[in-house]
């Protein structure tokens, strides 16, 4: 479960260039809902991702991860509750570092880490399982080093990694923009897949209007640093991507002329 | 080149192989140009030196020189993660300060150890000449100190520490505190280095406070020119690479100082240091144009064998 509360987030405060973020944003996620996040650019979507993985400080407001308050909490202490998986295939993996090494650092995600051997037999032959639902062969390159695999194969095993130990929110982070359709369309169904049978929380943002009515139980839109769309259940289910522009204008008195969003 | 003069340049190459592996751990494990070492290593050497004539065991003298060196090393991470000053800089800063509190450890310029116990003297057994034991003894602790290295790379905290220098904002969402793992990191490397020096001034008889003068330089060339000669993605092999570059480094420099048809003198050690490093900077593109010209030859052929599987 994830409760956030009055966010606010500034860039730059007091200059020129002062960028108000986050305005005040609330949202909560019940345990168990997958969230597909939309909104134009600069609309605060990966702000706010960022501010719930603790990468970045908020200026105001709480965010509640279960039970705990993690508001002051920096990212790698948020770790054991909270999972992501970035934008930028590169970013969400080392690539000096070997899949099964990648793997082990997963492993041992939040978890306090000992001077005993990184890799067994054990853990090997388990990577070797998770890797073969995947479909790549990578399980037979447990040794290979991470630079090695394609921006899609790197991104299905981040998202291997993201589930390899149990968190309370998973973040994706336009996990897909930077893939091609066809890499795109399979990492978004094992995502889908993943989700399921963790039943986890999750919360995906999407440039796509298509992709965030078509994954997850529930649609949020983020404007101007706040949540000012949001569906599920019934209504969602027979929405379509007009329905939700139709939508945005009514609520907002104004037109979304962002391309990006529309053609998607 | 006689017998003895190689073993002594094997002695101190053996030496500078510690000082390679900790400039491989700051440099290339946790991507942190650490200049420290120019004042750690000398750092180790006073230390050593000012507790042996101040009466203590060579061994508990050597390993207040790491504990020390660990120190400067922890500093200098510390100004980088807590205080946010640049690495290049913060090392540098240390670096310099260490020149102040090396003088102020030693009390004066230079110490001389060659009438106190050493680690070696106190090593010494079955009557083995002094030019054969200081070789073998350094080669025992090179080794043990490379199999630790290898170990704790291989442990999960070792590899937090790749991941850290690899990927910082992925080790971090992974639950690494790269600012914690870069301050054991350079405490780690640093105390390698003050090690190195330790022994050195044990080895060679005293310690002098320039002499830590250009160890980054040597300490970089041996992990290049061991990158050069021994290209692998197993780190096992790397750590071995360092060590080897450490001891073919100095073992070159003896040849081309001690060559009197070349004509190069103790002066040009470092003009030679400059040369080789440059020389071994160059093989890897001399190398790759070779591949272009005969297909026959690849460049790099661990890349070849690792795709192909």
């Amino acid at each position: 479960m994830l409760r956030a509360k009055g966010l606010e987030i500034t860039f730059n405060p007091g200059t020129p260039i002062e960028n108000r973020v986050l305005r005040g944003l609330d949202l909560n996620i019940p345990t168990g809902q997958f969230v597909t996040v939309i909104g134009s650019n600069g609309a605060g979507k990966s702000t706010f991702l960022n501010a719930v993985s603790g990468d970045l400080a908020v200026d105001r407001g709480s965010i509640q991860i279960d039970d705990s308050d993690v508001t002051r909490r920096s990212a790698w202490q948020r770790s054991d509750l909270v999972a992501r998986v970035f934008q930028d295939p590169m970013a969400g993996t080392c690539e000096a570092l070997t899949i099964e090494e990648n793997m082990a650092l997963a492993w041992k995600r939040g978890a306090r880490r000992s001077f005993g051997f990184s890799l067994t037999r054990k853990l090997r032959e388990l990577f070797r399982e998770k890797l073969s639902i995947l479909n790549l062969g990578l399980e037979n390159r447990l040794s290979d080093r991470m630079g090695l695999l394609s921006g899609g194969q790197r991104q299905a095993v981040s998202l291997l990694m993201a589930s390899l130990q149990p968190s309370r929110i998973l973040l994706l982070d336009e996990h897909t923009a930077a893939l091609d359709p066809k890499t795109a369309a399979f990492v978004l169904e094992l995502t889908a897949r993943i989700v399921e049978a963790g039943k986890l929380t999750a919360m995906m943002v999407t440039h796509s209007m298509r992709q965030a009515l078509d994954y997850g139980t529930r649609t949020v839109m983020l404007h101007e640093g706040r949540v000012i769309l949001d569906v599920k259940g019934v209504e969602r289910a027979g929405m379509d991507v007009p329905d939700l522009l139709h939508m945005f204008e009514k609520t907002r008195g104004e037109k979304l002329d962002d391309d990006k969003l529309l053609l998607a | 080149m006689s017998l003895i003069a190689s073993l002594g340049a094997i002695e101190i190459g053996l030496i500078f192989g510690l000082v390679a592996l900790g400039v491989f751990l700051s440099f290339r494990i946790i991507n942190f140009p650490d200049l420290t070492v120019d004042g750690s290593f000398p750092l180790g050497g006073a230390v050593a030196a000012a507790l042996i004539v101040a009466g203590w065991n060579p061994f508990a003298a050597t390993a207040a020189a790491i504990v020390a060196g660990a120190l400067s090393g922890y500093l200098t991470a510390w100004l980088n993660v807590r205080l946010r000053i640049m690495q290049l800089l913060a090392s540098i800063l240390v670096m310099i300060a260490l020149y102040s509190v090396n003088l102020r450890v030693m009390g004066k310029p230079n110490i001389a150890l060659i009438d106190e116990p050493t680690v070696f003297s106190l090593l010494e057994f079955g009557g083995l000449p002094d030019y054969l034991l200081k070789p073998l003894v350094l080669l025992a602790v090179v080794v043990a100190a490379k199999v630790l290295i290898d170990l704790f790379f291989a442990s999960e905290v070792g590899l937090a520490m790749r991941a850290t220098g690899g990927n910082p904002r992925m080790a971090r969402s992974q639950g690494i505190s790269t600012d914690r793992l870069t301050v054991w990191g350079l405490a780690l490397s640093n105390g390698l280095v003050a090690l190195a020096g330790a022994l050195f001034v044990q080895s060679q008889g005293g310690a002098d406070i320039s002499m830590g003068l250009g160890t980054i330089v040597v300490g970089l060339a041996a992990v290049i020119i061991g990158e050069t000669i021994l290209p692998a993605r197993s780190l096992v092999i790397t750590t071995l690479a360092c060590v080897l570059g450490a001891v073919l480094y100095r073992f070159f420099i003896a040849l081309a100082l001690n060559s009197d048809f070349i004509g190069l003198k103790a002066q040009d050690l470092n003009l030679v240091t400059a040369v080789l490093v440059a020389f071994a900077l160059l093989v890897p593109t001399y190398k790759r144009k070779l591949a272009g010209l005969w297909p026959g030859v690849r460049a790099n052929p661990t890349h070849v064998v690792k795709e192909a599987k």
